[in-house]
C-alpha cells in the first residue's frame, strides 16, 4: 500500500466520483422536482457515448462527435419525455419504474441491433492522450485528468445556476414544493422539460467523456444507474449540493474500497481468505455506507427544504 | 354481485369480492396441465414450475407492495437466501427437506426480520433504495462465496429427499408439489388479508398517521408483514433450487427484484390473483417472444410501456375494462 498507488486511486475516484455527479445531478432533479424516478436515465448514459463512437466515425473529430452527440442527446431526452415520459407524472412510483424499465430493456436491446453486441472503443483525442508526470514516479492519463476538471466545472456551473439565477431558484422551490410553485404562477411543465433536457445531457456528456475509458457496450448504464441512486438516496434527493458531496463521496470509497481491501484484511485475518472475502466487502461498502446513512438520516445527508 | 358493483369497489378489494372463479380456474388450468402435456413434456413442466415458483415470490411481494405500500426492490435477495439455504446443505450432504426447508424459511426469515427493522424507519423511495442495498448486500456476499461456487454458482447432485426417500426426482411429483406451495401460499395471503391483521397492515398504507392514532404501532406490522413476505421469498428458493439443481448469486441480483415488481404490477397490483397471472404472463410472454426473435427484449420494453399507460390495474384491471366496455 505505497502512498504512490493512495494518490493515484484516490484521483481515480475522484474521477469516478464526478463522473457518478453528472449522472445524479439530473437524476436528483428530476426526481425533486417532479417526483418522477426516471431508471432509463442510466440509459442516456450509455446512448451519450454510443452517439459519440457513431459521430466519431462519421466525423473522424472529437469535438465534432462531442457537440453532435451532445445535440442527439438533448433531442433523443426530450422526445422520449415527450412520447412517454410526460404521461407518467401523475401516476405513482410504482408505475414509473415499470414503465422506465420497459424503456431500459428497449434501448439495451436497441443499441445492440443498431451497433452490434460487441463492445465498441472510442480513441482518446490527441491533444489529450498519453500521460502527464504529476510528482516523481507518478504518471497519470491526460482523459482522466480532463474528466475530473470537466466534471468540477460543470459541477461549480450547476451551484451558480442553482444558487444564483431564476430558474435556479424555481427548480429549488420545485424540489421542495412543486404543487406550491405552480399555484404560484410558474409553468412547471416548461421548468420540468428544461431541467430534465439539462439533465439528459448531462449524462449523455458523462457517457461521450467515459467513452474513451471504458469500452462502450450494451447494459453500461445498468450499473451505473444503481449507483447514481445510491448517490442521491445518501445526498439526499432534490440537493445538488448532496449529489455533488454523495457522488465523490461514493467514488472514493468505492475504489479505494476496491485497490485496499485486501491489503487491509490481511492485517486481521490469513492471506488466503483476504483474498475472497476482500472483494466482496468491496462491493459492499458502498451498499453498507447508504443502509448507515439511512438508518440515521432517514432522509438522506442534504434533504430539500420542506421534505421529511 | 355485479361487475358494475364489483368496478366501484376499491381495486385493493377485488381479490375479497370478486368471488373464487378466478382463482379456481388457474389452480384448475394447473393442475391438468401436466395430463395434457402428456408423457414427454419435461421442458413444458419445468417452465410452469418456473411461474409457479415466481408465483409464490410475487404473492409474498404483493403482500407487502399491494396491501401493505412497501415497495421493497430487494425481494430477490430472499429467493436468493433460500435456494442458498438448500444448496449448501444439500453441498455438505444435508439434501433432505425436512431439514432444509426450514433452514431456508428462518434464514430469510431472519434477514428480514434483521433489514427490515432498518428500513421501515424510512419511507417511500428511500425505502425502495435501501432494500434494494441490502438486496445487493446479499447478492456480494453469495458472489463471495468460494467454497461454494462464488459467482459461477452451485450445482445440486439431486433433488432434497424427504426423510431419505427421492419423490421429487420424478418431474410430475415436484410439479404438484411445487402447485401445492403455490396454493397453500395463496391461501395464507388471502387468510391474512381478510384477517384483523390485514386490515391493520392496509389502514396503514392508506394512513399511517390515522393507523398509530388508533393505537396500533404501524411499525410492528409492517415489520411482520415483510418478514412473512421474506419467508415466502425463502420457500420460492427452496423451490428454485430444487427445479434448477442449481444455485447461482444471479437469483439475487437486482435486475430480479426488478422482475419479481413487474409481475406484480402486470397482473394487477394488491390482487394476489394478480401476482399468479402476472408471473405466468412475464415467464410465458418473454419465453414465447424469445423464440420468435432474439431481440425480444425490444418488443417487451415497449409493451411493458403500453401496459402501464393504457392497462392501469395490470392484465386484471384491462379485464375488468373490457367487460364493462362490452357491455
Amino acid at each position: 500500500m505505497s502512498l504512490l498507488l493512495l494518490i493515484v486511486q484516490t484521483l481515480n475516484g475522484l474521477q469516478l466520483g464526478v463522473l457518478l455527479f453528472l449522472i445524479a445531478a439530473g437524476l436528483t432533479l428530476v426526481f425533486g422536482v417532479m417526483d418522477f424516478i426516471n431508471l432509463a436515465h442510466g440509459v442516456q448514459y450509455m446512448l451519450g457515448a454510443y452517439l459519440a463512437v457513431m459521430f466519431y466515425t462519421l466525423t473522424g473529430s472529437f469535438l465534432a462527435a462531442l457537440v453532435l452527440a451532445l445535440l442527439a442527446s438533448l433531442a433523443f431526452g426530450l422526445l422520449l419525455e415527450f412520447a412517454v415520459f410526460r404521461h407518467l407524472y401523475e401516476r405513482d412510483h410504482l408505475e414509473q419504474v415499470i414503465a422506465t424499465f420497459g424503456i431500459i430493456l428497449f434501448l439495451n436491446e436497441g443499441v445492440k441491433v443498431a451497433w452490434g453486441a460487441s463492445p465498441l472503443s472510442l480513441p482518446v483525442p490527441d491533444a489529450f492522450s498519453g500521460s502527464v508526470v504529476l510528482m516523481p514516479g507518478l504518471l497519470y492519463p491526460v482523459w482522466r485528468i480532463v474528466i475530473i476538471a470537466a466534471g468540477l466545472a460543470l459541477a461549480a456551473l450547476l451551484y451558480v445556476l442553482v444558487t444564483w439565477t431564476r430558474a435556479g431558484m424555481l427548480v429549488r422551490a420545485g424540489a421542495s414544493n412543486a404543487r406550491m410553485v405552480s399555484v404560484l404562477g410558474v409553468n412547471i411543465r416548461r421548468l420540468f422539460m428544461i431541467v430534465f433536457g439539462f439533465g439528459t445531457m448531462l449524462a449523455g456528456f458523462a457517457g461521450i467523456m467515459i467513452a474513451p475509458i471504458l469500452s462502450v457496450q450494451p447494459g453500461m448504464g445498468d450499473t451505473v444507474l444503481i449507483l447514481a441512486f445510491v448517490v442521491i438516496v445518501i445526498g439526499g434527493i432534490g440537493s445538488i449540493r448532496g449529489a455533488f458531496l454523495a457522488a465523490l463521496l461514493i467514488g472514493l470509497v468505492d475504489t479505494l474500497g476496491r485497490s485496499f481491501s485486501v491489503d487491509i484484511l490481511r492485517l486481521v485475518m490469513a492471506p488466503s481468505p483476504a483474498r475472497t472475502v476482500g472483494p466482496a466487502i468491496a462491493s459492499m461498502l458502498i451498499y453498507l455506507l447508504m443502509a448507515l446513512v439511512l438508518f440515521f438520516r432517514p432522509a438522506g445527508l442534504f434533504p430539500a427544504k420542506g421534505r421529511g | 354481485m355485479t361487475d358494475a358493483a364489483l368496478n366501484a369497489a376499491p381495486r385493493r378489494l377485488l381479490a375479497r369480492r370478486a368471488g373464487l372463479w378466478r382463482p379456481l380456474a388457474l389452480f384448475a388450468v394447473l393442475l391438468v396441465l401436466p395430463v395434457v402435456f402428456g408423457a414427454q413434456a419435461d421442458y413444458a413442466l419445468s417452465l410452469i414450475e418456473r411461474v409457479m415458483i415466481f408465483a409464490i415470490a410475487a404473492l409474498g411481494l404483493d403482500l407487502i407492495v399491494g396491501f401493505g405500500g412497501l415497495v421493497s426492490f430487494g425481494q430477490a435477495a430472499f429467493i436468493g437466501l433460500g435456494a442458498y439455504a438448500a444448496g449448501i446443505l444439500a453441498f455438505h450432504g444435508f439434501g433432505d427437506t425436512l431439514l432444509a426447508l426450514p433452514a431456508a424459511l428462518a434464514l430469510s426469515a431472519l434477514f428480514a426480520a434483521a433489514t427490515g427493522a432498518i428500513c421501515l424507519r424510512t419511507k417511500g423511495v428511500y425505502f425502495i433504495m435501501i432494500t434494494l442495498a441490502f438486496g445487493q448486500m446479499a447478492f456480494f456476499i453469495a458472489s463471495s462465496l468460494a467454497p461454494y461456487g462464488g459467482d459461477d454458482g452451485l450445482t445440486l447432485r439431486a433433488r432434497s429427499t424427504i426423510l431419505g426417500f427421492a419423490p421429487l426426482a420424478d418431474e410430475r411429483v415436484f410439479y404438484y408439489v411445487t402447485c401445492a406451495g403455490l396454493l397453500g401460499i395463496y391461501l395464507l395471503c388471502r387468510a391474512l388479508i381478510g384477517s384483523r391483521f390485514g386490515r391493520v397492515l392496509r389502514g396503514a398504507k392508506e394512513n399511517p398517521t390515522r393507523m398509530a392514532a388508533l393505537g396500533y404501532e404501524v411499525f410492528r406490522y409492517q415489520l411482520v408483514a415483510y418478514v412473512i413476505a421474506g419467508a415466502i421469498g425463502g420457500l420460492a428458493g427452496f423451490l428454485l433450487a430444487n427445479a434448477t439443481n442449481f444455485v447461482s448469486p444471479a437469483y439475487m441480483s437486482w435486475q430480479r427484484s426488478g422482475e419479481l415488481i413487474v409481475m406484480v404490477m402486470l397482473g394487477g397490483i394488491g390482487t394476489l390473483d394478480g401476482a399468479i397471472i402476472g408471473a405466468a404472463a412475464y415467464i410465458l410472454g418473454s419465453e414465447y417472444l424469445s423464440q420468435l426473435t432474439e431481440h425480444w427484449a425490444m418488443l417487451f420494453g415497449p409493451f411493458l410501456v403500453l401496459v402501464v399507460l393504457f392497462a392501469r390495474g395490470g392484465l386484471i384491471g384491462l379485464a375488468a375494462r373490457l367487460r364493462r366496455g362490452a357491455r
